[in-house]
């Protein structure tokens, strides 16, 4: 089955960027506590590619293979160009996705973006509840998901939903996945958050309790075995809650290739978190070097790059070390064995995560949403204190 | 779900899947949302010819046809559209 961060069958392993994720803006009218943006994103949304420059972008990956287009950000539709970028996508034979937060979707740009051959449209929602809705996000869109959920319906497109889970809705799983049934979704993506960006600075006032974690997969289950659902899940596990770590991205440039707003081409979200990388952008590098050759793409590709203990266990090729942004922001060392596995000399890292989660002096701290003082506080360092105080970084 | 596969049946892909041929890959793939199947050559030649008219005997008669040489293609034939009817990928009309 396909897991919802890499979009590709896990049958298909060869290297072609299968998975082209467009993200065009980090402007963005939520301001999701969980976000795995950059927290120094505002550095990015002066300088975004134009509509040609994507239009090119388009063209090189497809040349290359990829075939399903995520449109994300930040909020897609603030651009007004999206339509043109669909219309090019569906000419170019793209699958492709608008991922959206719904605001912004109305119903004329809804039919220009069906005229235009937009395959599918994937809305976050965030609760059952318009209270932990309108908390989490900082903003007052319940109603407006509710509209725009149904607009996605009216115009026959497949109804996927996105729903990041967290502390603070991860006991109404029973109840989400009934209002999406309700709605008439036909996936639904149950995230759990996973710690980078803005929910790394959040993580303690995010991660569930692993007795949250197990009934909130039990109901999946249930929810999943009885016939009369015909919904498809996709349930995201939380990492930190494993004793192995997660076969990231399905590897460092094996199927999946993110173009940035600005331009940079990178093989994970937040690849852009390891110190010395420099990453290539499609205003000056060719997109066929980018992906086989550079750099950037070549360092963590395959296991050559491991260290003790990953390069002489046993299971490497399994999870090829887990995600080298995890063991980097954690230990300090992009090369380490990710901190999640129980082979790691650094697991204790996550031991202590989960435990000050608990932690009620950590874990009733004020959220740092994202938004953009949030992201030039994090530009000018004054948010160092908060991650020196939460994690365990060196 | 009864997924027995009858001569007389029409199959066509899901809503929402989309069957192409990849040149960068060279083979067919279904494409649905959040996901791919790669489709070996034989699956490949049987799903260009689901063209909402032909049943599920006509593909075999046309296979057959076009492939005298191979062995009993029959059960692979019926193998695939049992395989392709339980994954979702296609829905009798």
């Amino acid at each position: 089955m396909a897991q919802p961060n890499n979009g590709v069958s896990s049958a298909v392993t060869h290297t072609q960027p299968l998975w082209l994720l467009a993200e065009v803006t980090y402007r963005c009218p939520m301001h999701c506590a969980f976000c795995y943006n950059p927290t120094d994103y505002d550095k990015h949304t002066q300088n975004e590619l134009t509509t040609e420059q994507w239009i090119q972008a388009l063209r090189d990956a497809r040349k290359l293979g990829a075939i399903q287009l995520g449109i994300s950000g930040g909020e897609p539709l603030l651009r007004d160009d999206i339509e043109d970028i669909v219309i090019e996508a569906k000419k170019l034979g793209y699958y492709s996705n608008l991922i959206t937060s719904g605001v912004g979707l109305t119903e004329q740009r809804i039919q220009a973006l069906k005229d235009g051959g937009l395959d599918h449209i994937q809305l976050s929602m965030h609760d059952i509840t318009e209270d932990i809705n309108n908390f989490i996000t900082n903003t007052k869109t319940f109603q407006l998901k509710q509209k725009v959920a149904a607009m996605i319906k009216s115009h026959g497109y497949p109804m996927v939903l996105n729903v990041v889970i967290h502390r603070y809705n991860i006991g109404h799983m029973k109840e989400i996945l009934e209002m999406a049934e309700a709605l008439g979704a036909d996936y639904i993506e149950l995230a759990n958050t996973q710690y980078y960006g803005w929910s790394l600075i959040n993580r303690s006032q995010l991660m569930p309790t692993k007795e949250q974690v197990d009934e909130a997969e039990a109901i999946t289950n249930t929810f999943r075995a009885n016939p009369n659902n015909k919904m498809k899940i996709f349930f995201v596990v939380p990492d930190y809650y494993s004793d192995r770590p997660k076969k990231c991205m399905n590897g460092w440039g094996e199927v999946f290739m993110i173009v940035t707003a600005n331009g940079d081409v990178l093989p994970c979200h937040s690849a852009r978190s390891l110190p010395n990388m420099k990453f290539p952008n499609v205003r000056d590098s060719d997109l066929g070097w980018s992906w086989k050759e550079s750099p950037a793409f070549t360092k963590y590709r395959g296991t050559s790059w491991m260290k003790e203990p990953c390069s002489s266990c046993s299971e490497k090729e399994n999870d090829l070390g887990g995600c080298r942004c995890q063991a980097f922001l954690l230990t300090g060392d992009a090369e380490a064995a990710d901190p999640v596995c129980s082979k790691s000399p650094h697991r204790h890292l996550i031991d202590k995560a989960i435990e000050d989660a608990r932690n009620p002096v950590f874990s009733e701290q004020p959220i740092v949403f994202r938004n953009d003082k949030n992201s030039k506080r994090v530009i000018a360092g004054e948010l160092n204190d908060r991650l020196d105080e939460f994690h365990s970084l060196p | 779900m009864d997924n027995k596969i009858e001569h007389a049946d029409v199959y066509t892909l899901a809503h929402h899947h989309r069957f192409q041929w990849e040149e960068a890959q060279q083979n067919y793939v279904i494409l649905f949302p959040e996901g791919m199947v790669k489709l070996h050559g034989g699956a490949g030649e049987v799903l260009k010819r689901l063209d909402g008219k032909a049943t599920v005997g006509d593909v075999v008669a046309d296979l057959k046809a076009t492939f005298p040489d191979a062995d009993d293609i029959e059960s692979d034939i019926i193998g695939m559209f049992e395989l392709a009817v339980s994954k979702g990928w296609l829905r009798k009309i």
